[in-house]
């Protein structure tokens, strides 16, 4: 017996020996996410920009919907850093305030889609047959419209407004991510470590889940942030096209939109929301990329 | 008598190519006896992993059928039981463990998730109670810090700890079988001989039957009790691992046997069976064997012997008409 014990106990050593040193995989990801300066500072302005759209409308200097008469398409000024538009509104603060409109709508709707191209995708891929040509097929419809043009025939059937737009922008993202997820799902379906998991007699719903969906998660996050980026150009383009907010209120796009009338007076109307809306997909895509990079094992 | 615990009568998969079915595995018959490993080898394609993954109802649906035959476990026809019941079969009563054990464990899942979710299947027992169960059961297949372990990612394991945790959840729910699908092939010889160990530990502590699919000669030689060989889907010989490797009968068991590298034989080149296996769906008319075999005759091409009784050895079944039971006295006149 004490034998016995003496060779688990030299086992034991050997084996804690040949362990590879535990490094925390989030600290590892922190690490080489740190290193990617166009993703940290993309990061950077997406926060100050949740951060806006959360307490904008307690910082903006001026009220958004005070009309001020004697200040008319001003440009840059002390007063007015960036101005004022057609009713002498400070477009600053309007921008500020908007941000919480616009982000809002753009995440919904990247939520939204993602969530039924998750599903979708998750189905098609695990099933396959029949079911996983009808899914696809369906995003293949999608797909051969234009983003925009989808969207626009989809509010011209729903109607103007904010959630119609909301469900448009969803509605163009569903496809993508059908596409991908089906395509992560067909490969990690034939992984073993699915086989085992049928072989201690995982449900399908709960192998697709536990099993299948963790596996996927990286083309999950990398596609949503650049969707977010789409999202956002297309919620402003439909808001520019009239299809969107209120002209009234605080929206990027509805700025653009109400701007360009004054874009030989006052270009300025249209350049600061113009700059804004680019700048943040722009972002939203940078963030993608270094996020893609870091996730992928692949690339060092 | 020990009590039977499988029992594969005459079991025929098909798998679908091109529109048609081609047979895989035919005419398979085995069984295995509560703490009996029963080895099961034959070259890469000769269809032991599909035998297995048959027993467990493991193959892709649409695309394969077992088109005959019986798996009775305890007694009980499983594949007649539907999918449910098969659920609660897979795990409890019969585990698996597969040939690459890096590639086993779900890489997005910590150690102890994917022991602890094997355990709460198929027991109704709370989380607290099946993470000390997971824990036991790591201490059992000799991991030296089973808490760490864990806590660990599989990439943070060797593959030897790997497969020992692969066993530990096979193990986790107390299966009485166990198929092992090539457990070592993918591991070094040190780590070889640990896993072969620790599986012959479990039969001996848990009486569980194992069922070990391999093509290496050598674990079968110093784990199992009986030995089936398969060449093109078909079971050719059975017999105890002594008398197997003392007088193989079949000429494709003596091939196999003969083209195993011997410690200090001095020969230059080591002896093969010439050709390869035949494609399913082009098998020969008769015996599979004889397009490769040095004794074949006119008899072996047009006729498919079948698997009987080896003349003289009551518990040998040999598929050939050079043991032919029923032409015992003919064996001693052809061989010369």
């Amino acid at each position: 017996m004490s034998d016995k014990d003496k060779t688990t106990s030299v086992d034991r050593f050997d084996e804690a020996e040949a362990l590879p040193t535990q490094k925390s995989r989030r600290k590892e990801f922190v690490q080489k996410f740190m290193k990617r300066k166009t993703a940290v500072i993309s990061l950077i302005f997406i926060v100050l920009l949740l951060l806006a759209a959360i307490f904008g409308s307690y910082m903006a200097p001026y009220d958004v919907d005070q009309a001020d008469y004697n200040n008319l398409l001003q440009g840059p000024s002390a007063q007015h850093i960036w101005g004022t538009d057609e009713f002498g509104r400070d477009i600053f603060s309007r921008l500020l305030v908007g941000t919480r409109l616009s982000l809002a709508s753009a995440l919904s709707a990247t939520i939204a889609g993602t969530v039924l191209g998750i599903v979708l995708g998750l189905i098609a891929g695990y099933y396959g047959g029949w079911i996983d040509s009808l899914i696809m097929r369906a995003c293949d419809v999608l797909f051969s419209f234009p983003d925009i043009l989808l969207a626009i025939a989809i509010v011209a059937v729903l109607g103007p407004g904010i959630t119609n737009v909301i469900i448009a922008v969803a509605v163009f993202t569903v496809p993508s991510f059908a596409r991908i997820i089906r395509g992560a799902t067909i490969t990690v379906k034939e992984s073993l470590y699915v086989e085992v998991a049928r072989s201690i007699g995982c449900k399908n719903w709960r192998i697709l889940w536990v099993h299948v969906f963790p596996g996927t998660v990286q083309s999950v996050i990398v596609n949503f942030t650049m969707r977010v980026g789409t999202a956002i150009l297309a919620a402003s383009s439909l808001s520019f096209l009239g299809f969107g907010a209120n002209v009234t209120q605080p929206d990027w796009g509805a700025m653009l939109s109400q701007g360009r009338n004054y874009l030989n007076t006052a270009p300025h109307i249209v350049l600061f929301p113009g700059i804004l809306i680019f700048v943040t997909v722009l972002a939203f895509n940078l963030l993608g990329d270094g996020l893609r990079d870091t996730l992928d094992p692949r690339m060092n | 008598m020990a009590e039977r615990l499988l029992d594969v009568k005459n079991l025929r998969t098909e798998f679908q190519r091109d529109k048609s079915w081609v047979t895989a595995v035919n005419e398979v018959s085995f069984h295995i006896d509560r703490g009996e490993i029963v080895g099961l080898v034959g070259e890469s394609g000769c269809g032991k992993s599909v035998t297995s993954l048959s027993v467990m109802r493991l193959l892709p649906p649409k695309t394969s059928r077992i088109s005959e035959g019986k798996v009775l476990f305890h007694g009980k026809d499983i594949l007649k039981d539907n999918k449910k019941e098969m659920k609660k079969i897979r795990g409890r009563e019969i585990s698996m463990i597969f040939q690459e054990p890096m590639n086993s464990l779900n890489p997005c899942m910590r150690i102890s998730k994917q022991i602890i979710e094997a355990i709460l299947l198929h027991n109704d027992i709370s989380k607290g109670e099946a993470h000390r169960r997971a824990f036991d059961v790591l201490k059992s297949v000799g991991i030296p810090d089973p808490e760490m372990t864990l806590n660990s990612y599989p990439h943070q394991l060797s593959g030897g700890m790997c497969q020992r945790v692969m066993i530990a959840m096979a193990m986790s729910c107390e299966p009485e079988l166990l198929i092992a699908d090539e457990p070592t092939t993918a591991l070094d010889v040190t780590i070889q001989a640990q896993i072969l160990e620790l599986m012959e530990g479990i039969k001996e502590k848990r009486n569980t039957g194992i069922l070990m699919i391999t093509h290496d000669l050598g674990v079968v030689a110093e784990m199992c009790s009986r030995i089936i060989v398969m060449y093109a889907g078909r079971i050719v010989e059975e017999a105890p691992v002594k008398e197997l490797f003392a007088s193989p009968k079949h000429p494709y068991t003596q091939g196999l046997i003969e083209s195993v590298p011997k410690l200090g034989s001095d020969v230059s080149s080591l002896p093969f069976i010439p050709g390869s296996v035949p494609d399913l769906a082009s098998m020969p008319k008769g015996c599979k064997f004889a397009p490769r075999c040095k004794y074949a005759m006119d008899i072996c091409r047009q006729k498919e012997p079948d698997l009987t009784p080896v003349y003289g050895s009551g518990n040998r079944r040999c598929r050939c008409v050079l043991h032919d039971g029923d032409k015992g006295d003919k064996k001693e006149e052809v061989k010369v």
